[in-house]
């Protein structure tokens, strides 16, 4: 059948519809079409060094977390770990433009950014050392759970940003997902909503690349994943994930406008991860080493060191000021973690319900039963 | 208020589904924390009218139209719990809750688990449940057996306009994710109930004898308890006295209300529209003949929907479990090996 034999294909079949127009606002949204950079660009003259330090000794003291989380995994310490070599820059700029009273939505990777916002790390890793699932109170940090589930986390920022508006705070909430993630419906959902309810919520896409295995080309036809904002009406950036100084502006001008109740801002973070999704992973079978040394080229820490450095903003002491305090935190870290949690059975029922059910009760009392006697 | 005497309100005839609608009426203005979200609730009142007014009353942000989209509606909810609300969501449709399963199953009933306790969500999820209204498909389905097998929900499903009203008060108030299943085809039923004499109707976690009997006990709950009463009627003329318990409460499972009417009576068949494959009805069943094996005359029986996807609704009414079936049923407990 051709399109002339469609019933009511015909131009005779055609009605005028009544008079509608498309959104005019749409084309502000669109991204740029290269990644935003601030480091080893004229822009950088305007770095505050203040705060560009601060941002050197937090990548250092992330560089250090993630070397001693992958050593805690070969040691058996920690069940898995989910490496952000390589995407340090974008867990710290996350954390460092939240104020105190704003909620930070983590995915599983995302425990540096947890820890950048000021979680003791031995907290943030409880999750993947096979103790509770959430190690710390998510209300006193305002650090949501670690969601495993991809970007189902997201409409709940979608949701606290908009009951914090309704109550009159003015609270910010900034949600993290990788690039697999943007394929998930809960990543379409919550962006609609954010959008149509102009929540103050930020959506932080690290795209690293790959979902485990699967290349960007075979995630999403999109130009970018920061044109699929424009979709949702809402604005769309490319930024470089690797440039600490473009992350922090970015994010901070999207933190800014929501605050002031300019709605939502979905930016996309063009980095890579380095290291393996986790130690159960084998890179070498989806990637080539020609194309990881030459991200090794674009490294997060080393691209502010010599920005700072050139600029004579660090020297070789501040450098080692910041391996330094690194090293303590790491320090801290293992030994943490050797001390091997008491974890007690009985709480597996504890907080199912805030009142236990007949059921529960019973068994509970079972594995009481079961302990004791293991006990004699 | 038009009684002569303002103390005793007179009850008057009102549906269940008004009774709902007032229950979130009355929370809302008690407590400014909760809010009514979901599609279609604010101007149009709900697609059953279940929130009529609530919008007009409250304003569209404590009676929200959202998106048509249950994973973000209940995600949303989830956000807005943890930030201290309380969010009362419909589902509109039983089978239109499915795409909100991963946030009710990875999240909802979990997060209090997962936090240990730090943080509770206090969010009531209505789903208009179960056949006999003619639906078309995706509109009938009886759902309880997924939201009963998820460990950290409540389910409570009422059968009575009274019902209707506490229970949803009581869910709206638990500071635990409440499955609040709705039988839709007893939305239009009618009780004399006034809002502002609601009787005393206990909780969440109760079953209630709705009629004493002595031959055996129908157990069964929502859509299927005016059939059992019914059947209940028609079975004296066999000479059988029925005892019909409504469990209101799937989660918690009140036991012990079973247990002591089936040692009662020594014969017990449960009743429910949902499919027995791995329903509800096959826990009490296993249950009651746990705790209740040498007071039983005869096996624990069960009257359920098919194991079979929604019928059309012409076919429902074969489907469905009617007096019929039950009778034939309960003759079955005339056990002689």
């Amino acid at each position: 059948m051709t399109v002339q034999e469609l019933p009511g294909a015909g131009a005779s079949h055609r009605f005028t519809p009544p008079a509608w127009s498309p959104r005019t606002d749409a084309a502000p949204l669109l991204p740029d079409p290269e990644p935003y950079r601030v480091l080893g660009t004229p822009a950088a003259d305007g770095l505050d060094p203040e705060l560009m330090r601060r941002c050197y000794a937090e990548l250092v003291r992330g560089r250090r977390y993630n070397a001693q989380a992958t050593a805690l995994t070969k040691q058996g310490r920690l069940a898995v770990y989910p490496s952000t070599v390589g995407q340090e820059a974008c867990e710290i700029a996350a954390a460092m433009v939240l104020e105190e009273r704003d909620w930070l939505f983590p995915s599983y990777r995302d425990t540096l950014a947890a820890v950048a916002r000021g979680l003791d790390p031995v907290q943030a890793l409880t999750l993947l050392r096979g103790d509770w699932h959430t190690g710390y109170d998510p209300r006193e940090h305002r650090i949501a759970p670690l969601s495993t589930p991809l970007a189902t986390q997201l409409p709940h920022a979608v949701g606290l940003a908009h009951a914090a508006r309704l109550r009159g705070d003015d609270v910010v909430a900034l949600a993290m997902v990788g690039d697999g993630g943007t394929s998930e419906g809960d990543f379409h959902e919550a962006m609609n909503f954010a959008a149509v309810w102009q929540a103050p919520v930020v959506f932080l896409v690290q795209n690293n690349g790959f979902a485990i295995s699967v290349p960007l080309a075979k995630q999403t036809a999109a130009p970018t994943l920061a044109h699929k904002a424009v979709g949702y009406g809402m604005p769309g950036r490319l930024v470089d994930g690797n440039d600490i100084a473009a992350m922090h502006e970015v994010l901070s001008e999207a933190v800014r406008r929501a605050r002031a109740g300019g709605g939502p801002t979905m930016i996309e973070a063009v980095t890579y991860r380095m290291e393996a999704h986790t130690n159960a992973d084998d890179a070498t079978r989806y990637r080539s080493d020609a194309e990881v040394e030459a991200w090794k080229a674009h490294d997060p820490v080393a691209l502010l060191e010599r920005e700072l450095t050139a600029r004579g903003l660090l020297d070789a002491e501040g450098i080692q000021v910041a391996k330094d305090a690194a090293d303590a935190m790491a320090a801290a870290l293992r030994d943490g973690m050797n001390a091997d949690p008491v974890l007690d059975p009985m709480d597996l029922f504890a907080h199912v319900y805030e009142e236990q059910t007949d059921r529960l009760r019973e068994q509970a009392e079972m594995l009481r039963a079961e302990l004791e006697a293991g006990n004699e | 208020m038009t009684t002569t005497t303002a103390a005793k309100p007179v009850a008057k005839p009102a549906t269940m589904a008004q009774a709902l609608g007032r229950a979130m009426r009355d929370a809302m203005a008690e407590d400014p924390t909760v809010h009514v979200m979901g599609e279609d609730v604010g101007t149009l009142g709900g697609v059953f009218r279940i929130t009529d007014g609530l919008a007009k009353e409250f304003g569209d942000d404590r009676c929200t139209d959202t998106p048509l989209a249950e994973a973000g509606i209940l995600g949303a909810a989830v956000g807005m719990a943890m930030y201290g609300l309380r969010p009362v969501v419909e589902m509109q449709f039983d089978a239109f809750a499915y795409p909100a399963f991963e946030q009710l199953i990875s999240h909802v009933a979990k997060m209090r688990n997962r936090t240990r306790g730090a943080m509770p969500l206090p969010i009531t999820i209505r789903v208009p449940y179960g056949g006999g209204i003619g639906g078309v498909e995706h509109h009938c389905d009886s759902s309880e057996a997924y939201y009963v097998a998820t460990p950290g929900l409540t389910v409570v499903t009422p059968a009575t306009v009274e019902d209707a009203y506490g229970l949803l008060r009581a869910s709206i108030a638990s500071d635990d994710p409440v499955i609040f299943l709705e039988p839709k085809r007893l939305y239009w039923s009618k009780a004399d109930w006034s809002p502002e004499s609601p009787a005393a109707v206990p909780g969440i976690g109760k079953a209630l004898v709705r009629r004493a009997g002595t031959s055996a006990t129908l157990i069964t709950y929502g859509p299927s308890l005016p059939v059992c009463l019914e059947a209940a009627e028609a079975a004296r003329e066999e000479g059988w006295d029925l005892e019909v318990v409504d469990l209101r409460s799937l989660v918690p499972f009140d036991e012990e209300t079973v247990v002591a009417s089936v040692r009662r009576t020594g014969r017990a068949v449960v009743v429910h529209e949902a499919g027995g494959f791995g329903g509800p009805g096959a826990e009490i069943a296993a249950r009651v003949t746990e705790r209740c094996f040498h007071h039983l005359e005869a096996p624990v029986l069960r009257v359920t929907g098919f194991d079979i996807p929604y019928p059309p609704p012409m076919l429902e009414k074969h489907h469905l479990p009617g007096v019929d079936r039950i009778l034939d049923t309960v003759a079955r407990l005339q056990w002689e090996n």
